[in-house]
């Protein structure tokens, strides 16, 4: 793996959020992070801070993580304002200190937003988009083997869309980013992935209408179409699908009301 | 964990399905949206209409004639105008509402990649020109607010109406909240509507960028000319 090369450690200030419990008033804690190796992964710098609090006695800065290849959509941290820091499409995981400056004050938040309660600290309760997965975003096919890949004709480009969509790994950020906490980009990636396929025709509509249902019941805000999603989303997922999403909505709203 | 809550139950009757389309976060956009293209559908053609004032007075006068010459077409087009001003702004009010409840809690710092001002002033832009609709409608449709307001003379009515040089800062000023909210607006819609477009450069951007510029250009040509002195 490339590294800098270079032997300079850094330090830095850190406010971070710290919030015991769901209903617990929160509020932000500075710590001193040093001899930060830059080649360090942004949750291995907090791995070593949290070595330092618990040889204190502390209690260690909480935030999830799982497979820290950038893969699973789990980690995720607001650094000064974006969601999974400043590079573009990199999670917090794959986020090096290398990214950073010796004597940077940087702020720790959580994804903030109604449907996503804070469980502690930096990690929240990300729950309301299994809801919705389970309003719609999946098909109803019979167990099994799997079939032969090529029983089934998919048209490139629509493959090559549904790929793109389906790169979602519900990390949360979308909405962390939207200046109204709305899941659109998640749920438009969601829906559109299996809407792009032949095998997710027959539930096209159901699946639309019902995950946009569950997603205002979870209480996520609308689009207002700044396009923050899209910037901060660590997969590029572009709210090209959120257009999408709407199309496949009105479509089936107005076969709803006519049937 | 909260139960998971069952997939969208079948409707039983149409209005039912209706509202409930209306009701979603998505019905709601497309009501802005489809509100959205009357009016910036209408600001286009008032724009066109004004332009009549540098052919003179009595083309403006015939102008005004033409938009009068049937009352029943001229009441149901403001009918079809006033209602969806109304249901732009109901459609918004309850899209805010949920908006503002969707972060109780604020970030400590935040930072916009994508975002642009337009974008970010439509909760001021919007607003604000609702406050001209309603100066303007008794500025220069009833001569409410116009200390020198003859009826059936529009030629007159403007350049002494915008002689004012507070009056036409007002304008112009409002030409500049137009433009903002045109810009956002119309790409927006193209997005609500289902148009996949990408936010910077696709059709939906370049059209909303060549309408905004029209449309205001052409506005804001009459109380400058006036201004100026061109046209008197």
């Amino acid at each position: 793996m490339g590294g800098t090369g270079s032997d300079q450690t850094m330090n830095l200030t850190l406010n971070v959020w710290r919030q015991k419990n769901r209903r617990a008033e929160g509020e932000f804690v500075t710590y001193e992070a040093k001899d930060i190796n830059p080649d360090m992964s942004f949750l291995e710098m907090l791995d070593v801070v949290n070595e330092h609090l618990i040889s204190r006695g502390e209690e260690p800065i909480a935030f999830d993580h799982d497979c820290r290849e950038g893969i699973c959509g789990q980690c995720g941290i607001v650094i000064n304002g974006s969601p999974h820091g400043p590079r573009g499409a990199t999670t917090t995981c794959q986020l090096h200190m290398r990214s950073f400056h010796n004597g940077d004050v940087l702020t720790l938040e959580p994804w903030r937003a109604n449907a996503f309660p804070v469980i502690k600290d930096l990690m929240v309760d990300r729950g309301a988009f299994d809801r919705i997965v389970a309003a719609g975003g999946f098909i109803t096919a019979p167990t099994g083997n799997a079939p032969e890949a090529n029983s089934v004709p998919v048209p490139k480009e629509n493959a090559d869309l549904a790929m793109d969509a389906a790169a979602c790994i519900g990390c949360g950020a979308c909405v962390a980013a939207c200046p109204n906490a709305s899941a659109m980009l998640f749920v438009a990636a969601k829906a559109s992935h299996l809407n792009l396929l032949p095998q997710g025709q027959p539930e096209r509509s159901r699946r639309v209408l019902g995950m946009v249902e569950r997603m205002d019941g979870e209480g996520f805000g609308g689009c207002t179409n700044h396009g923050e999603c899209e910037a901060a989303c660590p997969k590029e997922i572009s709210i090209k699908f959120i257009a999408r999403m709407n199309r496949d909505h009105h479509k089936a709203s107005l076969l709803r009301i006519f049937s | 964990m909260n139960a998971v809550a069952p997939a969208a139950t079948p409707a039983r009757s149409a209005p039912n399905r209706l509202s409930r389309l209306i009701g979603s976060t998505i019905g709601l956009k497309l009501v802005m949206a489809v509100t959205g293209v009357i009016l910036s559908g209408f600001v286009l053609g008032h724009m066109a209409g004004n332009l009549k004032i540098f052919e003179g007075t009595e083309a403006m006068a015939s102008y005004a004639r033409l938009l009068r010459f049937e009352p029943a077409l001229l009441w149901l087009v403001r009918l079809v105008l006033l209602a969806s001003v109304v249901l732009h702004i109901v459609a918004w009010l309850q899209l805010f509402k949920r908006n503002q409840e969707a972060r109780p809690k604020a970030y400590r710092q935040t930072t916009r990649k994508e975002a642009d001002y337009a974008s970010l002033t439509m909760r001021f832009s919007g607003p604000f020109l609702l406050l001209f609709i309603i100066y303007h409608l008794g500025h220069l449709t009833t001569g409410t607010f116009h200390p020198n307001f003859k009826e059936l003379d529009p030629y007159h009515n403007l350049v002494t109406g915008l002689r004012v040089l507070p009056v036409a800062v007002f304008y112009l000023l409002a030409m500049a909240a137009l433009a903002l909210h045109l810009w956002h607006g119309v790409w927006s819609l193209f997005q609500t509507l289902g148009a996949a477009q990408s936010k910077q450069a696709s059709f939906a951007r370049g059209f909303a960028t060549i309408f905004t510029l029209v449309v205001v250009l052409g506005f804001a040509a009459v109380p400058l000319s006036i201004m100026l002195g061109i046209v008197k």
